[in-house]
């Protein structure tokens, strides 16, 4: 078992006697896993990043990171993660390079080292020519990677990334999904991140926890939550002999005949891919011939939309909040 | 899994964050020109084209009287000071609540900066700011026609900058103490406004306290700005008087020690949230 990273337990946080933003949430994060959040808006991810990186108290709970507490350790939780959050947060008056060492001296990271990992970092996210002008000539994507290089100038232990990809256009979204999994892979960086899109989480998260309305209301591989929503569909059309074979098809292991149109089936399969191999050999060995069929594997959108509800939500954020949000988006469009 | 953490000085990062405040203002001619700009064409409006000493010609002794001095120009030039002064700083709880809002502070408060050293780095960039707008305004002063008075001395210089340094001091912690809660810059442009009037009208930038009616003489003389004009004026333009010279500063010492006290306290309350 790998070594749990982060640990919280019982996490929760008010706003005001109302607004529960995170209600009573528990989880580990394993060394150098992608752990992703992913919920709608207001779900809580971004709340529950601030108490994770001391940047709020939560109201009861509490957190490890790195095997400091978030509440009595907060200087020492603070010197081995970094954050990209949200927002664009670099100072638009200063040029990128600039903003890179302010955040390099805010880690006290001595003046000559700085120098080079910025260089270094400016060169990995294809930064370098824009280095020098100010951040508020940078388009969405180059803000978003100087964000990235910001937060990745003390080498953090852990890397929490706050929707990265938020408002992006699909090429720049890839970029970021590619430094996002080379941390993981070249550094062993552990990363936790947040998002709302279903792709992202499916396809860069080691684990993902479904969080809605403060509550974590599921964890696992995108793989498992996948295989909570009872598997793989699967439907055939038979040559019509006017026999119905659904109980020769129930009869076969890990098949279930959840429905029968005439000659047409529709079955439940766990495993879908080997099962219907099987499925097809035992039909055509009880003299059936098999016309057409079709494999659907759930999407972790339809895990995710049975968990959360299909609903939309009407967001209830602040004036403040989204007004930010507008903003953000306002500025990834460059 | 067990790591060791730098120790670092309380106050790291407290250069970088001050920098990266006067760079807005320092690398911007434009926003330099318009600092300077504001009060010099308020010398100019007010010292030179309302000119109160031409109004009662041969009144020089009720001008003395009034004014502590014949020369109403030089008397409202020293006053300008506590305008920049205030304005300026004032600029600081501003640049507090965008950073809260644009995302910058909570940025800052991930990192192991310590609560403390965000504040007192807006202090320092206002004061450093506060100050040194006053001064090129004493400069344009001069040049326009500001005349020391009998009892100056270079070395009073020295005590007017030590006076620019508590007033923005004490002011810059006020504001900024103001905005630490504040999310909204609405509000807090609404709050400012209802302060900085008071605080410039009521004191004795402008116009003698002598001359205010009762009620606003009383809140003139609770005015730290009325405090720091005065000790100004005996600096650069009165026949220094010692005495008056030292409870200004104890007035202004006191004044910019509560503040700041009060704002490095509450950043450590209110910061994290
Ligand atoms: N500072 C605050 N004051 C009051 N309410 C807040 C504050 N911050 C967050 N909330 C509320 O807490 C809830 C969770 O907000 P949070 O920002 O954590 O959601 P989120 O999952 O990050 O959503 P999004 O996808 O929109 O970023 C929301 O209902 C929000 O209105
Ligand atoms: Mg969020």
């Amino acid at each position: 078992m790998p070594e749990e990273i982060i640990r919280a337990e019982g996490l929760s946080r008010y706003f005001g006697k109302a607004v529960l933003a995170v209600d009573n949430v528990s989880f580990g994060v394993f060394q150098g896993e992608i752990f992703g959040f992913l919920g709608p808006n207001g779900a809580g991810k971004t709340t529950t990043i601030n108490m994770l990186t001391t940047v709020l108290k939560p109201t009861t709970g509490s957190a490890r990171i790195c095997g400091f507490n978030v509440l009595k350790q907060a200087r020492e939780v603070r010197s081995c993660i970094s954050v990209v959050p949200q927002e664009y947060t670099a100072d638009e008056d200063l040029t990128g390079y600039e903003n890179i060492m302010l955040c390099a001296s805010l880690y006290s990271i001595p003046k000559n080292v700085a120098k080079q990992r910025a260089d270094e970092l400016l060169h990995l996210l294809a930064l370098e020519s824009a280095s020098g002008r100010r951040v508020e000539t940078y388009s969405g994507g180059m803000r978003r990677r100087l964000e990235l290089a910001s937060g990745l100038i003390n080498r953090p232990h852990v890397l929490f990334l706050d929707e990265p990809t938020l408002g992006l256009d699909m090429q720049t979204r890839a970029a970021v999904w590619g430094y996002i999994r080379l941390l993981k892979e070249q550094y062993g960086m552990t990363l936790f991140m947040t998002t709302h899109y279903l792709e992202e989480a499916d396809s860069l998260c080691d684990r993902v926890g479904i969080i809605d309305r403060g509550k974590l209301i599921k964890l696992g591989s995108p793989a498992e939550l996948r295989a909570a929503l009872g598997g793989d569909v699967m439907e055939i059309e038979i040559e019509d002999k006017g026999t119905d074979i659904s109980e020769m098809l129930s009869e076969l292991p890990k098949v279930q005949v959840v429905g029968k149109d005439g000659n047409k089936y529709r079955l439940k399969l766990t495993d879908g891919e080997e099962v219907a191999v099987e499925v097809i050999g035992s039909i055509h060995n009880h003299g059936h011939k098999v016309l057409r069929m079709s494999l659907t594997k759930p999407t972790l959108g339809d895990a995710y939309l049975e968990l959360t509800g299909r609903e939309m939500r009407d967001e209830q954020e602040g004036a403040d909040q989204s007004w930010k949000r507008r903003l953000t988006m306002r500025r990834a469009r460059g | 899994m067990n790591l060791s953490v730098p120790s670092q000085n309380v106050f790291h990062g407290l250069g970088a964050l001050t920098n990266r405040e006067l760079k807005k203002w320092y690398k911007d001619p434009f926003a330099l020109f318009m600092s300077i700009i504001q009060p010099v064409l308020w010398i100019g409006l007010f010292g030179k084209a309302m000119n109160i000493g031409g109004l009662f010609p041969g009144a020089s002794a009720m001008m003395q009287q009034v004014f502590g001095t014949t020369d109403y120009f030089s008397f409202m030039a020293v006053g300008m000071f506590s305008f920049v002064v205030v304005f300026t700083t004032m600029f600081s709880g501003m640049s507090f609540v965008w950073d809260r809002r644009l995302g910058f502070l909570n940025k800052v408060l991930s990192t192991p900066v310590s609560r403390t050293t965000i504040i007192v780095s807006k202090m320092c960039a206002a004061v450093i700011r506060a100050t040194s707008q006053a001064l090129v305004v004493l400069l344009i002063a001069l040049a326009l026609g500001l005349r020391f008075g009998p009892g100056f001395h270079p070395i009073n210089l020295l005590g007017v900058l030590a006076v620019l340094f508590l007033m923005a001091g004490g002011l810059s912690s006020l504001f900024i103490t103001i905005a630490i809660r504040t999310t909204r810059w609405e509000t807090h442009m609404a709050v400012m406004n209802l302060l900085n009037l008071p605080l410039i009208f009521a004191s004795n930038a402008l116009f003698p306290i002598q001359a205010m009616p009762g009620w606003l003489q009383v809140i003139a003389r609770a005015n730290p700005v009325s405090y720091a004009t005065e000790a100004s004026r005996q600096l650069l333009l009165y026949p220094a008087d010692a005495h008056k010279i030292l409870t200004d500063f104890i007035f202004l010492g006191v004044f910019a020690l509560v503040f700041i006290t009060a704002g490095i306290v509450l950043s450590w309350r209110y910061l994290t949230r």
